[in-house]
């Protein structure tokens, strides 16, 4: 039950073959290359770390750049561990590419959410405001009300929600279908919306 | 968007008549009952064309038994069989809304190459 690192290209629709519209999230998976294996024996796990994309070299660490070279790979922009793979199959270097997709396959994908900056608690957490504008109250619209009582335990509790930075959360959006597979442009299509911005890295995994 | 719009290119149909705002067509749509499949024509006045690319939709009306009947079509949809144009018509708006306010002889377009 494998799974591939992407780059979100944006949202589009798709005709399904009885004419109906099919909302698409357009992803370039990969190709992808085998970073690290983790093993059962050294790690105490089995895992796969999959690279994507490229970035500059003076944008990269020393050790990581020899750790690179040592193994000529190119440099990553994204690294990520991907916990589902059979690692005992695969070694430093393989190249994973949307063959391990199926049409019709479900899987999530996670990433990080578009960044919100700092939001009320009305669109950060739901709630309802206090009130309306009567009674001589003219501007508690949108206020969290009450966060605690005085006397006792006369302070706020931990995790008490309130306002703050919203967003760039991790996200994972379960149970997508994969509609389509265009394989010579690294594309897969699948039904829905995908967690982040455009041009952001997401992880697909395999149900 | 240029790298969807792409991807998406083999879907848009270059098949139709080029119709506009005000023509009279007759859409023969892809209907399915049960496991048949048949062709029902949907014939009257475009009063609106919007969107663009795969998104672009027609908008045609119709008067049935005394009743206005407007249907909206997907452009690009397979359901659409063919379209055929039956008369051009002679408007100056690009879209008609102002035909819902009007009935009988006063709800016409006139034939752009009618004298």
């Amino acid at each position: 039950m494998p799974g591939l690192l992407a780059k979100k290209l944006g949202m589009t629709n798709i005709f399904s073959e009885d004419g109906k519209i099919v909302p698409v999230t357009v992803l370039e998976v990969g190709p992808c290359n085998v970073y690290a294996i983790k093993s059962k024996e050294r790690d105490g796990y089995e895992a796969v770390q999959l690279g994507f994309g490229e970035k500059k070299e003076k944008r990269t660490s020393k050790p990581q750049l020899d750790y690179y070279k040592k193994h000529g790979l190119k440099i990553p922009q994204t690294v990520k561990e991907f916990r589902n793979f059979d690692a005992s199959q695969y070694k430093i270097g393989d190249e994973l590419k949307t063959d391990i997709f199926e049409v019709g396959d479900k899987v999530k994908v996670s990433g990080k959410s578009k960044g919100k900056g700092f939001q009320g608690v009305m669109r950060r957490h739901n709630f309802g405001g206090v009130g309306g504008t009567t009674h001589g109250q003219s501007d508690r619209l949108r206020a969290p009300g009450s966060i605690g009582s005085s006397s006792y335990p006369s302070r706020v509790f931990k995790g008490q929600r309130m306002a703050g930075r919203m967003g760039f959360d991790n996200v994972t959006a379960p149970n997508l279908k994969v509609v389509k597979i265009i394989a010579e442009k690294n594309i897969i299509m699948v039904k829905g919306a995908v967690p982040g911005s455009i041009n952001s890295i997401v992880a697909i995994n395999k149900k | 968007m240029d790298k969807l719009n792409e991807l998406t290119k083999e879907q848009l149909r270059t098949d139709f008549p080029a119709f506009k705002t005000g023509d009279h067509i007759r859409v023969h749509v892809r209907v399915i009952e049960g496991d048949k499949e048949r062709i029902q024509p949907f014939e009257g006045d475009v009063i609106s064309i919007r969107g663009a690319g795969l998104n672009k939709t027609f908008t045609v009306r119709k008067i049935a038994s005394g009743v206005g009947v407007e249907r909206i079509f997907s452009y690009n949809s397979p359901k659409l069989a063919k379209v055929e144009m039956v008369r051009e018509g002679k408007v100056r708006r690009a879209k008609l809304f102002y035909l819902r306010e009007l009935s009988g002889k006063a709800a016409r377009i006139k034939d752009k190459n009618q004298k």
